[in-house]
This record gives structure tokens, sequence and C-alpha cells, in this order.
């Protein structure tokens, strides 16, 4: 049992080298790889798009969790990047420049631009000014998209064809680009995993329990911060992209700030700061949704208490949960 | 632009901000006192018009509904109060934001479900009913200007209340030092109520009065409560002085900023690029404020709390 307490409470460090660590993850991915075939016997093409969705939050809720799991900084802004992207995407495209090889760096450029600039600033601040002041730029950047009304405005801007590859037709497949989007995700996933058991992760952990105190031993706690801040802008910024590919259409709601609660809701739900944590509120969070829609029209009346509930008796979150069954499952074997 | 333009702007400037105040000034205060990030705040001001509109439906008469809508929001609001937040004072910021929204889901949720999707509207009563000359060949609404003056006067009253009570007192010792507060043997639980209550009621009044001028729907809170937090961040969170200070300047230079920014975008740029970043421009203006006060006062104009 003190074992599986460590693995809860430490979030990183060995942990992510051990295979029970990481296996709720993995099991999940398998699922999801699974997913094309499902969509073959039932569901179709909505099941198809419905995972894609889901995959694709999962990636900028993974990166979200590195900024206030291991960084504590809370940003009500973080959808904002998601719509960077995603609108870099739908803008190249409809001027015709429609290859990933051109958009991809474009988008990275674009969030590493947007995250720097708006993370300095916003790193002056600390606690509840930094939620508000992530939340401000996040607004900053919704009005402008509203405002270009050559790229449809407040309406939102309908895509006619999703990129190409290198040349090459591959996305227009909805498989082609499912696998894209589980890659990615993998890729996040294993990307995250390796900085916060690194000597960087254990920095930015060190500065989220005494900024003090490590500024003291010689590191530059602001410039962690801000590194941490535009790996995971640059991440939220390529689900941007592939968010785009997916819905074939973009518009200003990609990044109102209702998707960045959703998003910080999927992270606390799934366990803040715990190697499997986003993951599973991501898949948590898009699974209730569609479920509780389904039943009734007026879901909302469900899903909020149920919201409430969660906050006031849960309170490891999914991952902690997953966790234990796990530990117990290996003492059994 | 027109100096009459300009001057019914500055009237609308200052009734946006008169209601931004009501909003925020129990927003800053629950805030302060508590360090409770309470995101359902917005949805206290739906719930004021919604009831304003459902006793209006049964007295057909203003300040009846008014009267009564207040009551049940404090009604509302306690109850609130008494089943969910009481107990989130002592958790995580982050719980806090989860948990309101949350409520913010369910309060939209139930509204819709209630009134249904279709706006509603709460007739201006009659002996506030017409306009009157402002100036020459322009007229201005008598109910607008009431709006103005109830505003004021409740901010005035809270002037009074917080400066000169001794529960005003125990408030603002309570935004500055809340431990030392309940060390002094003040039953913080119950001060925390009475604030909570009186924030909720004021959100409640904001709403009643904006019922008549606005279209009373589902959702009409959320984006006016991050307009609030706007507010009290640019005023410095726990300050009734800062955020009545802010209300009014993020007020005017939202209403100003929309009918001037287009015009001033025309001094730098082509007419068509000024047409379509002036609006732009207008709605982000107040969060390039805010980002730009806690640029230079990373804890806003006025803040409460002294060192910490």
């Amino acid at each position: 049992m003190k074992d599986a307490l460590e693995q809860a409470t430490s979030g990183g460090g060995k942990v992510s080298r051990d295979w029970g660590a990481i296996a709720p993850a993995v099991l999940v991915f398998a699922l999801l790889a699974l997913g094309p075939l499902a969509a073959e016997a039932y569901g179709g093409a909505y099941l198809t798009s419905l995972l894609m969705r889901m995959m694709l939050l999962a990636i900028a809720a993974i990166s979200l969790d590195l900024l206030i799991g291991q960084g504590g900084m809370v940003s009500f802004g973080h959808a904002a990047f998601i719509g960077l992207g995603a609108y870099v995407a739908g803008i190249m495209i409809t001027e015709g420049a429609a290859d990933l090889a051109m958009i991809l760096p474009m988008a990275i450029v674009a969030s590493t631009v947007f995250a720097v600039v708006t993370g300095a600033i916003s790193l002056r601040t600390s606690g509840v000014y930094f939620i508000m002041i992530t939340l401000a730029f996040g607004q900053m950047l919704f009005f402008t998209a509203s405002s270009l009304s050559a790229y449809g405005g407040d309406d939102g801007l309908t895509l006619w064809e999703r990129s190409t590859v290198f040349g090459f037709d591959l996305l227009s497949s909805n498989v082609t680009l499912y696998y894209l989007i589980l890659v990615t995700l993998i890729g996040a996933y294993a990307l995250v995993g390796a900085l916060v058991g690194s000597r960087f992760g254990r920095v930015l952990r060190a500065a989220k329990e005494n900024p003090t105190r490590v500024e003291a031993l010689g590191f530059s706690v602001f410039s962690y911060r801000l590194t941490a801040y535009v790996i995971a802008g640059v991440m939220a910024g390529v689900a941007g992209v592939l968010m785009a590919n997916q819905a074939e259409f973009v518009s200003p709601s990609t990044l109102a700030w209702q998707r960045s609660g959703e998003l910080i809701i999927m992270v606390v739900l799934g366990g803040m700061g715990l190697r499997n944590g986003a993951l599973l509120g991501a898949v948590a969070l898009v699974a209730l949704e569609e479920t509780l829609s389904s039943i009734t029209h007026d879901w909302r009346l469900i899903f909020g208490p149920l919201l409430v509930l969660t906050v006031l008796y849960a309170k490891t979150g999914l991952a902690g949960v997953a966790d234990a069954w796990v530990a117990r499952l290996w003492r059994r074997a | 632009m027109s100096t009459t333009l300009l001057l019914i702007q500055l009237l609308n400037g200052l009734q946006l901000g008169v209601l931004l105040f009501l909003i925020a000034a129990g927003l800053t205060l629950v805030f302060g006192v508590m360090g409770f990030i309470n995101l359902a705040h917005g949805v206290q001001y739906m719930v004021g018009a919604y009831l304003a509109v459902a006793f209006y439906g049964v007295t057909e008469h203003f300040l009846a509904a008014m009267v009564l809508a207040l009551l049940a929001a404090l009604a509302i609001g306690l109850a609130l109060e008494f089943l969910v937040f009481r107990r989130l004072y002592h958790r995580d910021h982050l719980d806090q934001v989860l948990a309101t929204f949350g409520v913010i889901l369910f309060l939209n949720q139930a509204a819709k479900t209630i009134f249904g999707p279709t706006p509603l509207i709460l007739p201006t009563p009659e002996w506030l009913d017409g306009s009157f000359l402002l100036v020459e060949g322009l007229l201005y609404p008598w109910y607008r200007i009431a709006v103005i003056v109830a505003g004021l006067a409740v901010a005035a009253l809270l002037y009074v209340l917080v400066r000169h009570t001794k529960v005003g007192m125990l408030v603002r010792a309570g935004a500055a030092n809340p431990q030392m507060v309940s060390a002094l043997g003040v039953d913080i639980e119950r001060l925390f109520m009475i604030v909570f209550g009186f924030g909720a009621m004021l959100a409640g009044f904001a709403g009643v009065l904006a019922a008549p001028i606005f279209s009373v729907e589902p959702g009409m809170g959320d984006d006016l409560l991050i307009v609030a937090f706007v507010v009290i961040i640019i005023g410095g969170i726990g300050s009734i002085k800062g955020a009545f200070i802010a209300a009014l300047l993020v007020g005017l230079v939202d209403t100003l900023g929309r009918t001037l920014a287009t015009d001033a975008m025309k001094l730098f740029f082509d007419v068509s690029s000024a047409n379509q970043i002036g609006p732009a421009l207008a709605s982000m203006l107040i969060y390039i404020l805010m980002a730009a006060v806690l640029f230079f006062r990373p804890t806003g104009l006025f803040p409460a709390k002294g060192m910490a």
C-alpha cells in the first residue's frame, strides 16, 4: 500500500519507468487503436469522429497538465493555442497552402511566438492573477478570430479539403487521419512523461512547491516556467491543426473561454500531475458528455451536479483511482 | 463623431459600468474575504433577471416583482452557499473553479428547461417609460437614467455599510487578514454567509435592472461574469473602491471603444482594414487594459491585502 501511495503522490520520476504506472494509458491506447474497427461494426463515421475529437482534446489536456500539474500554472486560456493552430491550418488551406509540411511549422512558429509573448507577461503574476491574465490573452485571440471577416468571422470557416502530406492526399481518408491523431496522442503522452521524469520536470515541480528556494539554488524559475509554457502551447497548437482537419471547420468557438474551462475540468477530473490523469480525464469527460446527451436533451442538469459531487468527494481524480487498482493487481500477480 | 453621440455613449458607458459594479461588488468581496473564486456569480445575475420576469407575470407590477425577485435571489444564493460553496472555502482554487462551473451548467440549463431557449423581455415600468430631450434633437430613455441613479445609490449605500458599520469593518478586516479576524473571535462562517448572500442579491439586482434593457436568456451572465472578473482584477481583489472605479473605467472604455475604435483606426489604415481592425480592437480593449494594469501593478490598482 505504501508503494501505491508513493506512486499516486510522486507524479513522475521513477514512476514513469515503471510499467504499472503506464498500464492504464496503454490500455486506453490499445482500445483506441481498435476504434476504426469498432466503427465498421457499429456507430460508423460518427464514432470515428467522436473518438478523434476525444483524442485531440486529450492531447490539449495532457499539455495543459504540464502547466497545471507540474508547474502549478493554472492557465485559463489554453484553448487559445488550439484555436491558433486550427486557424493557421484553416487559413493556409483556404489560401491553397494545404500541405502539412508547410502548415505544421507555421503553426509551431505561431504558437511559440504567442506563448513567448503572453507567457513572459503572464508569468509576472501568480495565483489568481495568472488565471485571469491568461484568460485575458485567450479572449483577445477569441475576438481577433471573430473579426477575421475574410475567414468567416463569427460564423467560422468551412474547409473544402483536408491537408496533404508531402503532396500525398493521405488525410482525406478518416482512417489515416485517425491513426495520425492516435500516434500524435501517444507522442504527446510520451513527451510529457519524459519531461516529467527529467531534470527539467524536477525543477518545475520544485518551483511549484517553493520558488524562492529553487531560485536560491541558482535556477531561473521564470525561464523554466516560460519553457514549459511554450512547450504546452506548441502541443495544443499541433492538436489544433489536426482538429481543423478533422472537423473541416474552424470557428471562434474553438477558442472560447468555456473550452479552456473544459480542458481544466479534464485535467482535474483525471487527477492533476498524475501520469495518466489528463488522458483519462479527457476520455472520461467526452464519453460522459456523449452518454448523458444521448439520454436526455437536458443533460447538463445531470452533468452539472455530477461535476460538483466529483469535486466534493473524489479528491484524487480518476488516475488516482486507476493507480490504486493497478497497484492492487500488481501485488496479487 | 459629434458631441451628442459622444454624450450618449458616455451615458451608456456609465450605465454598463454601474451594472458591472453591482456584479463585481459581490464578486470582489467573496473573493477577497473568503479567497473563493465563484464562477457561478454570473448566473446569479441571470437568476435575478428570470425571477423578475416570472414575478412580473404574477404581480404585473415592476417594483413588487423587483422586491420579490431580490428576496428570491437572496434565498437561492444562501441555499447554494449552504449546499455547495460552504464546503469549498478551504479547498484549492481549482476545485472552486470546477465546482462552480458545474453550478453554472446546471442553472443555465435549468433556466433553459423552465423558461425555454427564446429570449424573454421584462417591460419597462410605465412611470419610467418614455424619453426626455437630452440635447437638441436627441431623446434619451428615462429608464436608463434610472438604472444609473439606482446603481450609484447602491454604490453609496455600500460605501456607508462597508466604511461606517461594524459588519462593514469586519468585512474589510476579513479581506485584509481573515485568519486574524477569526482568531479575534469573530464567527467567520457567519460573516461569509452574510457577505455571500448580500453579493448574490446585488448580482440579482443588476439582473433585474438589466432585464428591460437586454434580452433575458440562458447564459446571459456568462460573458458579463468574465468582464466582472476583469473589473475586480483591475480594481484589486477585495476592494470595493477598486471595483467601483474599475467598473466605471471598464464600462466607459468598452462603450466608447466600440464607437471610437474604427474611426481611430482610420487614422492609421485604409478604410476597409480599419473597418475590420476597429471592432476587433474594441472587443479586446478591456482585456488589453487588464493586461497592461497587471503588467505594471501585478495585484491591481487598489489591492486590499496589506503586504501579503
